[in-house]
């Protein structure tokens, strides 16, 4: 297993979000985060790369996450490490207001990087299928691309970190239908090497993208197993009524 | 008993609706717009009317030593025989206590605002931030003497040379009078880069200096510099300190450990001495005044145009 949550509970000061949840990924897939609005899955998310460590009245009541054979939340484990192996992309697109040069090597240089800039970005921006549409400005600001560009550009920065994980909080939430398709190929080529985490408030694209489905409702875990079972045979009642539309 | 015995509007008759809909004249609303506007007024009429003085007295002056010579002169010698007009000096003076004052402030102030926004927990800010602003209030004045009886002895013990009256300790003490102001705006400028940003940063396994240094100060950068601009204007006006520190003794010169005359030090000397009226030395402080305005005016503009560049940047 990739990432391995166990016996999780989440809170934010006495508020309760995520309850004894356990949630195990394996390497290259894609896990689609399904659920309705408040249920948790951002806090659940940005819990696996530490991010919430920035939200002072977040706090881990109980249980355990593990990346490998790392305990993430250990005090021997730096939460700079787990980032550079957890990467994340955001639902508004938030490139630096900087070129995008800049935007993609900035992480890597930070982290040590010693290899060639200039073909870290190309080999990055290819990847995230951005290259062709950016080659002849790469030093032009990342805020002055669409926002469909700026969240691939997003997309690229996490690769060109090549970690091991992406965990994306609505990716595609913020863009228009032709952006939103093209990012999907993106994740769909992009799993062959990278395990992703995607939370979406999208079913059709839940099911076109992912390998395995959790569902989440108030905090807990109703059910998870592969896309097709989730969609086509789920074990629960609620997960089938979230499904069909009923609620949320 | 009526139920509500106080009726806010009385029944209307249907024929008189549009009586009653007819727009009043409200007397009380009337003068309290006047009132405001009128206030409004005053200060622009201030404005103008000091404007109107002094380009009138700056031009009597001109009458007698051409503009030319005015602003390219070496030598200010406006008391004693022979005269001379050239205001380069009292620039040089200005310029050199004031980027003096902002080589102390800009560093000092933006790496507090920094400390400020990014480290500091909310109690650690709420004892600074306010300690800080009563720097600000501290009167002028107060700093001049504190650069006499303290600054300049502790100058003269390192560098031995230094007179009695030198622009190096008005720079010292002018620059914490810029201090907060700086610390201030570069607090804002920081503060208001959205959280968004930030996250970026992290999620790139970036530390809090990597964020704070190469990310959000970058972003902010246009912010910063107009803050940089205004504490600059606002070091070029400051008077009464520099006066007493920095000494009336106008100087071409670039040595800070010598005494200087700034432009409103220049301003104070002639105000406050017994130069008749009406002659051209008397003249001579609006043509002074009148460059300091054009100055400062200028310097304010620009970080308008800063700063509005900024405040597209984060639609
Ligand atoms: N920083 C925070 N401080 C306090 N409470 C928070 C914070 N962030 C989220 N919450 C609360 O935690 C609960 C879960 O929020 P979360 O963002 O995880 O939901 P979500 O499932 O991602 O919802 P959505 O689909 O709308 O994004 C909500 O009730 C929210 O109000
Ligand atoms: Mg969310």
């Amino acid at each position: 297993m990739v990432i391995a949550a166990k016996n999780l509970t989440l809170a934010y000061g006495k508020n309760i979000i995520v309850k004894n949840l356990s949630l195990a990924v394996g390497p290259t897939t894609v896990t689609a985060l399904i659920g309705p609005s408040g249920c948790g899955k951002s806090t659940l998310l940005r819990t696996f790369n530490r991010m919430n460590d920035f939200v002072p009245s977040f706090r881990m009541v109980s249980g355990n996450i593990h990346y490998r054979d790392l305990d993430v939340y250990s005090n021997q484990v730096d939460p700079v490490f787990v980032r550079r192996r957890i990467g994340m992309v955001f639902q508004k697109p938030n490139p630096f207001p900087s070129s995008i040069h800049k935007n993609i090597t900035w992480g890597p240089r930070i982290n040590g990087f010693q290899g060639d800039l200039d073909h870290l970005v190309e080999s990055s921006l290819k990847r995230a299928a951005l290259w062709d549409e950016v080659k002849d400005k790469l030093n032009s600001s990342g805020l002055a691309l669409s926002g469909g560009q700026q969240q691939r550009l997003c997309i690229a920065r996490a690769i060109a970190m090549d970690p091991d994980v992406i965990l994306m909080d609505e990716p595609c939430s913020a863009l228009d239908p032709a952006s939103t398709a093209r990012i999907e190929d993106l994740i769909t080529e992009l799993k062959d090497r990278f395990s992703m985490l995607i939370v979406t408030h999208n079913m059709q694209q839940a099911s076109r993208i992912s390998q395995n489905t959790a569902f989440m409702l108030n905090g807990e875990l109703v059910e998870y197993g592969t896309t097709s079972q989730i969609f086509n045979a789920p074990a629960q009642r609620l997960t089938e009524d979230y499904i069909m539309g009923r609620f949320g | 008993m009526p139920i509500f015995p106080l009726k806010l509007t009385p029944p209307i008759a249907t024929n008189s609706l549009k009586a009653a809909a007819r727009f009043k004249t409200r007397l009380s609303e009337t003068a309290v717009i006047r009132f405001l506007q009128t206030c409004a007024w005053i200060s622009i009429l201030t404005t103008i009317a000091i404007v109107v003085i002094l380009g009138f007295e700056s031009l009597v002056f001109f009458k007698g030593v051409p503009l030319l010579d005015f602003l390219t002169g070496r030598d200010w010698s406006p008391l004693i025989e022979p005269r001379s007009f050239g205001v380069l000096p009292l620039i040089a003076g200005t310029l050199v206590v004031s980027l003096g004052a902002c080589a102390i402030a800009v560093p000092l102030g933006l790496a507090s605002a920094i400390y400020l926004a990014e480290y500091a927990s909310p109690k650690t800010r709420s004892l600074i931030k306010p300690t800080i602003e009563l720097l600000a209030g501290i009167p002028s004045v107060v700093f001049g003497y504190f650069a006499i009886t303290t600054v300049t002895p502790v100058l003269q013990f390192i560098f031995p040379t230094t007179e009695i009256f030198n622009a190096a300790s008005a720079s010292i003490v002018l620059g914490f009078m810029v201090l907060p102001m700086i610390t201030s705006l570069c607090d804002d400028a920081i503060r208001a880069t959205p959280r968004s940003l930030r996250e970026g940063g992290f999620a790139l396994a970036a530390t809090k200096a990597e964020v704070s240094l190469d990310i959000l100060l970058p972003a902010s950068m246009s912010a910063i510099m107009a803050s940089v601009i205004l504490g600059f204007s606002r070091a070029i006006g400051e008077t009464m300190a520099v006066a007493l520190a920095a000494g009336s003794t106008p100087n071409l010169s670039l040595n800070p450990l010598t005494s200087m005359q700034t432009m409103t030090g220049y301003i104070v000397q002639v105000a406050m001495g017994d130069v008749p009226h009406g002659t051209i030395e008397y003249q001579s402080i609006f043509a002074v005044a009148g460059t300091l305005f054009v100055m400062t005016l200028s310097l304010n503009l620009l970080s308008q145009v800063v700063v509005r560049r900024f405040a597209r940047q984060w639609e």
